[in-house]
């Protein structure tokens, strides 16, 4: 198993986003650090069927998704933790003003379908492309794109916005606020 | 007769369109919480990973 510096140092960095899908995915702290942890280790032994000069982080992001499909998903996603080991591994969030606190956020996205979320997320969070996302979820691009829009107008429902000024303060108004408090 | 329930029998009626400001509040919040883990940079166990699994390489080798 062959591990040169430019791979260990591209799996090194997709970790940290690897997490946050994986947490989006499972809802629990351990266990998405246990399916990343497996992902690293499928990846690596597997590493000669990464394609040099394609995207590693989305090669990663497909074996995790693959591995979650297959295995976790057995047990049921756990949706009370939403409030539980989640939200103690976050750092203390500022006091928001607004009718959609950040625990409502995350326990919205919670109900969402599954493939919803990760089509969410994968777009509006992780960064990737509709094409990444629809090559990560082995769906078409048109199937992403359907499943973002019903995932967020699902969850302007959820949350019972119409306007932004339903949320709290924006991130601007939240850090002039948080100097102020100094 | 139309009564609430006939009336309220559409499930596939098209919800409003989100405005585009919704949609960018929606889109903060959801980057706030996945970036609040991508913050937390990569726990020693993943280093410890790696390196292990460098170090087993190194012994194949030899």
């Amino acid at each position: 198993m062959p591990m040169d510096e430019s791979v260990r140092k591209a799996v090194l960095s997709a970790v940290p986003s690897l997490r946050a899908f994986a947490i989006s995915l499972c809802g629990n702290v351990d266990r998405a650090d246990d399916l990343v942890q497996e992902t690293l280790l499928r990846a690596l032994a597997n590493i000669d069927s990464f394609q040099p000069g394609t995207n590693m982080s989305a090669w990663l992001f497909t074996i995790l998704r693959n591995h979650f499909r297959s295995e976790y998903r057995k047990r049921r996603r756990e949706v009370e933790d939403s409030d539980g080991h989640h939200a103690e591994s976050l750092k203390s969030q500022p006091e928001q003003y607004g009718h959609v606190e950040f625990r409502e956020f995350r326990e919205a996205l919670a109900q969402l379908p599954s493939d919803q979320r990760e089509a969410l997320i994968l777009v509006g969070a992780s960064g990737f492309s509709y094409e990444e996302a629809a090559g990560i979820c082995g769906c078409a691009v048109g199937t992403i794109k359907s499943r973002v829009n019903r995932a967020r107008t699902r969850l302007a429902e959820l949350l019972n916005v119409n306007s932004a000024e339903d949320f709290g303060p924006d991130e601007t108004t939240r850090a002039v606020l948080a100097r102020g408090g100094e | 007769m139309e009564t609430a329930a006939t009336r309220n029998k559409k499930p596939n009626a098209k919800p409003a369109k989100l405005g585009r400001d919704v949609q960018a509040r929606l889109g903060q919040q959801l980057r706030a919480m996945y970036d609040d883990v991508v913050n937390q940079g990569v726990p020693d166990r993943f280093n410890e990973l790696i390196n292990r699994l460098e170090g087993d390489e190194k012994k194949d080798r030899q």
